[in-house]
Parts: C-alpha cells; sequence; structure tokens
C-alpha cells in the first residue's frame, strides 16, 4: 500500500474480497473453488490494474481460472476472466513489468536474503525481478542464498498431510537462510514466508522473515 | 528378505506419508540420494545448457508424443504389421498377468528345458509387473544384466529410480553385496573393482544364456523396429547373443516415424544421464539370418494404460519417456528416495503414473506427495504438465471418498465462508478467539489440534493480528491522489 500510494497510485481494497481458492482447487476440491472466479471477476473488474502481494494467488488465477470458467459453462465469465487476467500482476511484477521501476526509493538497512518462491519462479517466471528490486534498495545488504530456487516444502495442505517430508524440506531452506547470516529473509509470497518464519521461530534462531513490499516500504527515518 | 516380501506393490504397500516416514530416518540413504540426484543434475543442467533450441526441441517432443498417443490404435497396427513382415512375432497382452503368462511360455518354448534361464536388460515396465518373480515360480532363473539392476537382484531389493535404480546405495554398500553374494571376501570398493566383479559375473551369463527379455525405450510404428539405449553395452550383449529375444514393452512406447528419433534421440540422454548421446544406441527390426537372435517376440502390453488414455486430463501422463529428470530435480523424492512411493515409479511421475495405472484404486495418498513446486515440469523433456495431473488426480481422490469425513467437512465449511464477506469478517472475529488458549506469551502457537498438528512438529504459528487489514483499511479510510 505505502509503495504503491508513494509511487502517485490510488489504491482500492474491495472490501466483498475472500480467497483466490488455491486452497481447496490444489487440495482436489475444485466443486469449492470454483464459485470464487465469479467473485474475483465481481470484485476487481473495473479495476486498473489489480496488484496480489502473493505469487501463488496469481499463479492460481493464470493457471486455472480461464480453464475454472470453462468447466462452470459461463461463456459470459469467460469473456471477463480473459478480459481481466492481463490487470492481474503479483506486487513486484507490476513494479518491474508494469510499470518498469526497479528502484522505488526505499530504505532498509539490514542484511537480507531472498527466496524464489516456487510460482512466482516458475508459473509466472519473475526471473531476476524481485533481486532487481532488492539491489535497488538503499542501504540494504543482499546475500544470496544457496539453492535458492529449492521448494520451502510448503505446498499448503502438503505441510498437514506430509508433515514429515515437509519438515525436511524446510530444515534445509532454514539451514540454507542460516548459513546466509542474515537478519531477515524476504520472498514475494506470504505463505513460504509464514512456513520459513514458522521454523526459524521454534528454533529460537533470531531471524525474521519480511515480505518484498515490507522492505519495498521502508523509508529513512522509519523505525525499521 | 526374498525378492517376493519386499516388492513394491502399490496394494499392499503403505502409503507414502507413512512409508516417507521410515525413509526420512534413514540418514545414510538421505545422503545417498541427495548425492547421486545432485550429480545428474548438475549434469543435466550443463548438457541442457549447451543446447540453443532446447525448448523447441521439448515442444517438438511433447507434440510428436501427443500425436502417437492420440493415433494410438492406427500405430499400434502399423507396428505389429511391420514387425511381423520383418520377422517379428507380435503378442498382445491386456495385463500384466497376461503378459507374465505369454513371456513365461515363450521362455519355457525356447529356453533349455532341464535349466530354464534368461538374461534381462533393465526394464521398466518388467519392473511394473513383477516379471521375474512369474519367473522364479517358473522354475526360470532371471539374470539382470544392467549394473544397478544386478546390485537390486543380489541384493534382493527393489528398484528406487527410473535410470539409476541402484541410486539409493553407495559404493561400500555395492561391495558389501558383491562380497556376499558373488563370494569375493577380498573385493575393492573402487569402481573399476565392482565394474570388474560384475563383468566376470555377468560374462558367463552373456555366453551361455541363450534367451533374453528386454524392455523398450521407443516401438517404431513406420519400420516395425525396436530401440533401446544404455550407458553399459550389456544391453546389446542381451540383444545379440541369444537365439531368442523377448521384448516387453508398454503400448505407450511408440513412435509413429523412425525420424522422430532424431528429436527422442536428443531429448532422452540429456534428460537422463547428462550425456549428449547414450553410449549404446540399439535398434533392431525383425530377424536376420546369421546376425543376431533367431526368434523375436515383442509382447505389447496395455496394463491399464488405455484408461489413462480415455482421461482427458490424466492423457499426457502417457507422453513419459521414462528419463527420471522429474526424480532428480524433485525436493521430495531427494529427502524420501524412491521406495516411499510404493511403487516401482517414484518421485513425480510415479505419483501420477501408479494411481494412473492401479485405476486408483490404490496409491490415493500419491498424487498428495508433491508440494506442487513445479521442478518436475521444468525439466520434463516432453512437457509434461506433472502438477497439473496430480491436482486432477487429487481431485478424483476427493470425489472417490465423499463428503463425509473430516476434511471433506472442513473444506465445505471454509468454502462456505469464503463466498460470503460477512462470513468471512465472522470467521476472522472467530478465529481470533478461538486460538486464543494456544497462542503463548510471546504472541505464538506451538501446539495446534488434530489435522493441524502436522504444522506444529517443528514450526510455530504466529498468533492472528489484533487488527485485520479489513479493520485497519476502513478505520484509514480511502486516500491517495
Amino acid at each position: 500500500m505505502k509503495v504503491l500510494e508513494r509511487l502517485g497510485h490510488t489504491v482500492d481494497f474491495p472490501a466483498g474480497q475472500t480467497c483466490c481458492g488455491q486452497m481447496h482447487w490444489n487440495t482436489g476440491y475444485q466443486a469449492e473453488a470454483l464459485p470464487l472466479v465469479g467473485r474475483f471477476v465481481e470484485q476487481f473488474r473495473h479495476a486498473e490494474a489489480v496488484v496480489v502481494p502473493s505469487s501463488s494467488c496469481v499463479a492460481m488465477m493464470r493457471d486455472h481460472y480461464p480453464k475454472m470458467a470453462e468447466e462452470l459453462g459461463d461463456r459470459k465469465l469467460m469473456a471477463e476472466v480473459a478480459e481481466l487476467l492481463p490487470r492481474v500482476y503479483e506486487f513486484s511484477e507490476f513494479l518491474t513489468r508494469g510499470l518498469g521501476l526497479t528502484d522505488v526509493g526505499a530504505y532498509y538497512p539490514h542484511r537480507v536474503t531472498y527466496h524464489a518462491s516456487c510460482h512466482g519462479l516458475r508459473n509466472l517466471g519473475l526471473g531476476d525481478g524481485p533481486m532487481s528490486l532488492l539491489r535497488a534498495v538503499k542501504g540494504i545488504d543482499l546475500v544470496q542464498i544457496e539453492n535458492m530456487e529449492q521448494c520451502c516444502g510448503f505446498g499448503g495442505t502438503f505441510a498437514v498431510k506430509n508433515a514429515d517430508v515437509s519438515s525436511a524440506m524446510l530444515a534445509e531452506k532454514t539451514t540454507a537462510v542460516l548459513n546466509t547470516g542474515a537478519e531477515a529473509c524476504t520472498a514475494c509470497d506470504n505463505s513460504c514466508l509464514m512456513h520459513i518464519q514458522g521454523a526459524l521461530h521454534r528454533q529460537r534462531t533470531g531471524v525474521r522473515t519480511v515480505h518484498l513490499a515490507e522492505i519495498l516500504a521502508g523509508a529513512e527515518g522509519d523505525a525499521l | 528378505m526374498s525378492s517376493a516380501d519386499s516388492v513394491l506393490d502399490p496394494k499392499t504397500s503403505p502409503t507414502f506419508p507413512i512409508a516417507a516416514k521410515t525413509s526420512l530416518r534413514d540418514t545414510q540413504l538421505r545422503k545417498n540420494v541427495r548425492h547421486a540426484t545432485e550429480v545428474i543434475q548438475n549434469k543435466r543442467a550443463r548438457v541442457v545448457g549447451e543446447m540453443p533450441d532446447w525448448q523447441q526441441l521439448r515442444e517438438s517432443g511433447k507434440q510428436i508424443r501427443e500425436h502417437a498417443m492420440a493415433h494410438l490404435d492406427y500405430h499400434l497396427e502399423e507396428f505389429e504389421r511391420n514387425c511381423t513382415r520383418a520377422g517379428g512375432k507380435v503378442h498382445w497382452a491386456r495385463d500384466g498377468e497376461e503378459a507374465k503368462r505369454i513371456v513365461t511360455e515363450l521362455v519355457k518354448q525356447h529356453a533349455s528345458p532341464e535349466n530354464p534361464e534368461v538374461i534381462k536388460i533393465k526394464s521398466m515396465t518388467t519392473e511394473e509387473i513383477h516379471l521375474n518373480i512369474a519367473l522364479e515360480a517358473a522354475g526360470i532363473k532371471a539374470y539382470e544384466t544392467d549394473l544397478a539392476e544386478l546390485i537390486i537382484q543380489l541384493g534382493h531389493d527393489q528398484p528406487s529410480h527410473i535410470v539409476v535404480p541402484a541410486l539409493h546405495k553407495n559404493r561400500q554398500q555395492i561391495r558389501e553385496i558383491f562380497q556376499r553374494e558373488m563370494n569375493l571376501p577380498e573385493l575393492g570398493d573402487k569402481p573399476q573393482d565392482l565394474a570388474d566383479a560384475a563383468r566376470r559375473f555377468l560374462r558367463e551369463k552373456f555366453l551361455r544364456v541363450n534367451t533374453a527379455v528386454s524392455g523398450a525405450n521407443f516401438l517404431i510404428a513406420e519400420t516395425g523396429g525396436v530401440c533401446i539405449v544404455e550407458s553399459e553395452g550389456n544391453g546389446r550383449m542381451c540383444l545379440t547373443l541369444p537365439d531368442t529375444l523377448i521384448t516387453v514393452a508398454g503400448i505407450d512406447k511408440i513412435l509413429p516415424r523412425y525420424q522422430d528419433l532424431e528429436v527422442m534421440l536428443q531429448l532422452l540422454p540429456r534428460s537422463a544421464t547428462g550425456e549428449r548421446m547414450n553410449p549404446y544406441n540399439s535398434i533392431w527390426t525383425g530377424v536376420h539370418e546369421g546376425d543376431g537372435p533367431r526368434n523375436f517376440h515383442v509382447v505389447l502390453m496395455d496394463n491399464a494404460r488405455t484408461s489413462v488414455l480415455a482421461d482427458d486430463e490424466g492423457r499426457q501422463t502417457l507422453n513419459c519417456i521414462r528419463c527420471a529428470a522429474c526424480q532428480n530435480a524433485c525436493p521430495v523424492y531427494r529427502q524420501t528416495g524412491g521406495h516411499a512411493y510404493g511403487s516401482v515409479y517414484a518421485g513425480p511421475i510415479g505419483a501420477i503414473l501408479t494411481p494412473q495405472l492401479q485405476q486408483l484404486h490404490h496409491a490415493q495418498t500419491l498424487p498428495y506427495a508433491s508440494s506442487l513446486c513445479g521442478a518436475c515440469y521444468e525439466v520434463c523433456p516432453v512437457k509434461i504438465n506433472i502438477p497439473e495431473v496430480l491436482i486432477h488426480l487429487r481431485n478424483k481422490v476427493v470425489k472417490q471418498k465423499g463428503p463425509l469425513n473430516p476434511e471433506a467437512l472442513a473444506m465445505k465449511t471454509v468454502g462456505a465462508i469464503f463466498k460470503s464477506e460477512r462470513r468471512f469478517r465472522a470467521a476472522q472475529r472467530l478465529g481470533r478467539v478461538a486460538e486464543t488458549p494456544l497462542v503463548g506469551k510471546d504472541g505464538w502457537i506451538g501446539w495446534l489440534p488434530g489435522m493441524l498438528g502436522g504444522w506444529t512438529q517443528v514450526r510455530d504459528l504466529r498468533e492472528m493480528p489484533k487488527e485485520t487489514f479489513r479493520d485497519w483499511w476502513e478505520k484509514r479510510g480511502k486516500r491517495g491522489n
């Protein structure tokens, strides 16, 4: 919000929005997820750009909404989805591709490492976008994590259904985070961050997780 | 332990989460798997990186395979015609049982009656139907000649990887197996020592046994030829020395044209072993006077492949060329190794192939054995969208289980909440109240009940914020310029 407003945009938050339906869809509950497509279109159809601070939600919409609308047999919805989707951006993607920016005037005087969330990396093809934004932040000490592109093991209900495997994957990720000596780990997806943070807190590491937007919102003079 | 009681059969194997628990406790196994997959992945990345047209090749591979599957009936009959014309004999097997019966009868016809034996080329299809067990029951000795398969056979073990079936064993473990089974107490653990021991052990079989059983990498409809790629040359021995050769192949192995190999033989070795070209590429068509086997049989096996083909969304699974790149890339496989999947097809491709070959009667936890990270799709040489098929199969599992179980009820409730702003707000308030007894002094939750308990095994969860974003937003009002 702060970043977008600082850049001069008018931000709205349609109060009727709930969930993109990813959890239901990916767990196999297609029937529960289907009505959420129409709901999304209804909430956001008037926006010039829809900015989503979570790469996996955007991947859900891009990869599945057209097919879901088709499955509902709703021609009008299919057309609306096709019309709206090109205006839906993941947050970092909006800045780098939508606005063509890398420097958003942020200040963040900390040692930070970046985890490339799977859906942002592979489904959205964010590539170097988020890192280019981070590199332009003033005061930041950006350190590269080992195996940046490896999944943290969250995977939605996977973390609960296959808790043991998920934990083993997470252990590799937190070890990699700790090896960087960073004070904070950032990403474009809150779910990965919640997952990584859960283990960093349990292990009393003192390392925290912050969403990319929180870093880009930082300004000189803020208590950071 | 005999090979019969440790067999990887989805009908009897424990569920993935339970089997994974056992694998995760085996630190040696995890070390071996991690090391091996890393080595192959890096090799693959190098040789794929040097191909400027890799993405176009993948697209071609996908289209060739899609075309082959879309016209499978036509191409199978074309293969039968051309193979028969060249002197081969084609047999059709509805399922694994029928395939095993046909192979057993053929071996009995051709092998020496006093001591029936066969030498085998590495074949996942024969592993799928557990052919060796059927042969053993019929009094036929089968010798695996692929080095890794030999290790598996001598170790009374099961394959854990499609291309490198003994990937879960390290050199020291292999030495122990050879020392014990080949009676070589002084054997060293250098790769040369192990290869030398295997060579001596196998050469004698190559010279003695007159019947071979193989799988197939590709069946070429246009010529009736069969193609096998391998690294050791032991396959070539089996294809050329015996009098009788029996090939068992899934009907999905069809390629329409000889020319299609141009694409496939670029995609497969680079994806599978990280080599530009396999050391041994064999293509044989029927029988030839004075050259190679005099009797050549092909068993074309369905074993549920037509039911996979009938499913619009699951169909792409059949495009697989068994390179195992998805196994090497998978962060789940990397932790557990292959045996946890309860099937000879492990890893991401196994998670979609096994349940479909079992028509979802078994292996229902496999579609959930993935975080949907997409690494498998990224490396697949024929662009199988494995995450998409996983989700499709999850939906089938949910439908099969019906609405009356705790998970389905919870999902339904949450689904109803997401459909209404009023309910969503109420749920946020209710969640805040409900979590209170679980929240510690520092604002973190360290224990969760029931299904959610998996989370708090190694993770904490932060309490919900006192003020939701929605509340904050409404208090602040819409701003901007």
